[in-house]
């Protein structure tokens, strides 16, 4: 009998989703003493230049939606309409995902509506070794 | 430093040619400049060739022996949608530096069908439809939204973009379409990306566009009477914003490139007789109105609804059908706004014709980004 691959637990979609499989997850950014946060890790600011001067900063879970496009044509396999949105997070950072709970259809959707960032399942996405990981979503706030 | 001209210039008419190679279609174009210019490639003293999709491949070289292997320097490069507009700059810097006195430069690019974009990366699973989208109809859907939010721009003024290049590539036999597509035809195209229908997103057709370029004193001994002078030439790649590494800025790389083409020509948006400006999408010409400074912040939408940029209009804006319906094949792109503007310069443009054009302006953007921008004047 063939062994069972290591139950890895669910992985973070992306490396700056900390804290996947725990009840605590949270994104974290790399912010440089000038101001300006990066999402994941790096070395250097590309705003200021400075070297080795970013510190990992838990950011937010609130937000504001900045801009969105609903996407009714994707790649095959993607399921299709989502909002694609740009989110600005209270207290600095800028991300990108899908927002969630929301009819896609623009009459719905203003700018600057408060969402949460929510932590589910990637849409049951798996990857070739049959593990399963965490995604952040946003949903318009509670 | 010499002026540097435009001698020779040309494009194969955009279109699907599976049967036919990259170097083959590269070669066609490089052929048509050569004749426009008057001169063969045993004259040429370089070679500038921008192609994307095989970056790796030795394009320049494979061109040079479908044509004539003359042993002349060749530089490959790539630089996404500005692939193009970099060969045409990095032949018009070798004259600049007074290395060299006439050089090829070509576009070229052979593109598959369907949407571009949306790769991702990182970790095991596909991040398209999870952390939104990548794929560029989206993405340029976003940065026309942020205009929406600015200024109000609506949906109908951005599918306004796609009725007036339809419109414009009627009059051109090289752009892939000429179909007339009216505002309803538009708007209730396949919703892509909202607000990009299918008809408010570019053609990925096959293309190639080449330029012979020379110096003032080669000019003087070839003559004069088809000469276009290149008066700015510009690369910029986008400084740092708050958003940019989330959504790519278009805007803050296009002004600074546009900042310094002025500068460069020494004139203002005012003394421009037309542009051919980056519409990858419709959402992206509105941007680019007020980034080139053809209008004032926010005035964009009313520019579309007026028919300024409309042929006959103050500021005609892609009179070749644009990316939109001519077509937008990668590499070539760049070269190939560069041939519409200097057949206008040249007062060769028939029923396109922008009449008394004295200057006018290429831009392109390539996403990651860079922008280049072309200032060219008519010379006799």
């Amino acid at each position: 009998m063939s062994e069972k691959p290591k139950d890895k637990g669910p992985l973070p979609v992306v490396s700056w989703l900390k804290g996947a499989g725990t009840n605590d997850p949270y994104l974290e950014g790399q912010k440089c003493e000038c101001g300006a946060i990066f999402l994941g890790e790096r070395s250097n600011c590309s705003s200021c230049g400075a070297r080795d001067q970013l510190t990992p900063t838990r950011l937010s879970n609130k937000g504001k939606l900045y801009v969105y496009s609903i996407v009714h044509r994707s790649f095959p396999g993607i399921e299709v309409p989502y909002i694609s949105a740009i989110v600005d997070l209270e207290g600095g950072g800028t991300v990108k995902g899908n927002l969630i709970n929301v009819e896609p259809d623009p009459a719905n959707i203003e700018f600057d509506m408060p969402v949460d960032v929510v932590f589910d399942d990637a849409l049951g996405r798996k990857d070739k070794d049959g593990n399963s990981y965490v995604s952040y979503f946003f949903q318009p706030a509670a | 430093m010499s002026d540097v001209y435009v001698m020779g210039i040309d494009m194969i008419k955009f279109g699907r040619f599976p049967d036919r190679t990259v170097p083959q279609l590269g070669a066609t174009a490089a052929l048509m400049a050569l004749d426009d210019a008057g001169l063969t490639i045993q004259d040429m003293q370089a070679l500038y060739c921008g192609n994307l999709g095989q970056a790796s491949a030795m394009v320049g070289q494979r061109i040079l022996q479908e044509i004539g292997q003359t042993g002349i320097g060749v530089v490959n490069c790539a630089n996404a949608c500005a692939t193009g507009a970099t060969a045409f700059r990095e032949a018009w810097m070798s004259i600049k530096a007074g290395v060299n006195d006439v050089v090829l430069a070509v576009g070229v690019e052979q593109m598959g069908k369907g949407l571009l974009g949306g790769g991702g990366g990182g970790t095991g699973i596909s991040k398209e439809g999870l952390l939104g989208s990548g794929t560029m109809p989206a993405v340029f859907a976003e940065a026309g939204m942020e205009h929406s939010r600015h200024y109000g721009t609506t949906f109908e003024q951005f599918a306004k973009v796609s009725v007036k290049n339809h419109h414009h590539s009627t009059l051109n036999p090289k752009a892939m379409y000429q179909i007339e597509t009216p505002l309803e035809t538009v708007m209730n195209a396949e919703m892509i990306s909202y607000p990009n229908t299918k008809l408010m997103c570019s053609v990925n057709v096959d293309g190639a566009a080449a330029a012979v370029l020379v110096s003032e004193k080669k000019a003087r001994e070839l003559g004069m009477s088809r000469a276009v002078r290149v008066k700015a030439s510009i690369l910029t790649s986008d400084p740092y914003s708050d958003r940019d590494l989330v959504m790519p800025d278009v805007n803050a790389v296009t002004r600074r490139a546009a900042k310094e083409a002025y500068e460069m020509a020494g004139i203002g948006p005012d003394d421009i007789s037309l542009v051919e400006l980056h519409d990858c999408f419709a959402t992206a010409e509105i941007l680019h109105y007020e980034n080139l400074g053809l209008c004032k912040d926010g005035d964009a939408g009313r520019m579309i609804d007026e028919g300024e940029v409309a042929l006959g209009g103050r500021i005609p804006v892609n009179v070749s059908g644009g990316l939109l319906s001519k077509g937008h094949p990668l590499g070539a792109t760049g070269i190939a706004n560069i041939y519409e503007v200097s057949t206008h310069l040249r007062g060769e443009a028939d029923k396109r014709q922008v009449a008394g054009a004295r200057f006018g302006m290429t831009h392109v953007i390539g996403l990651g980004s860079a922008c280049g921008i072309h200032i060219l004047e008519k010379v006799a």
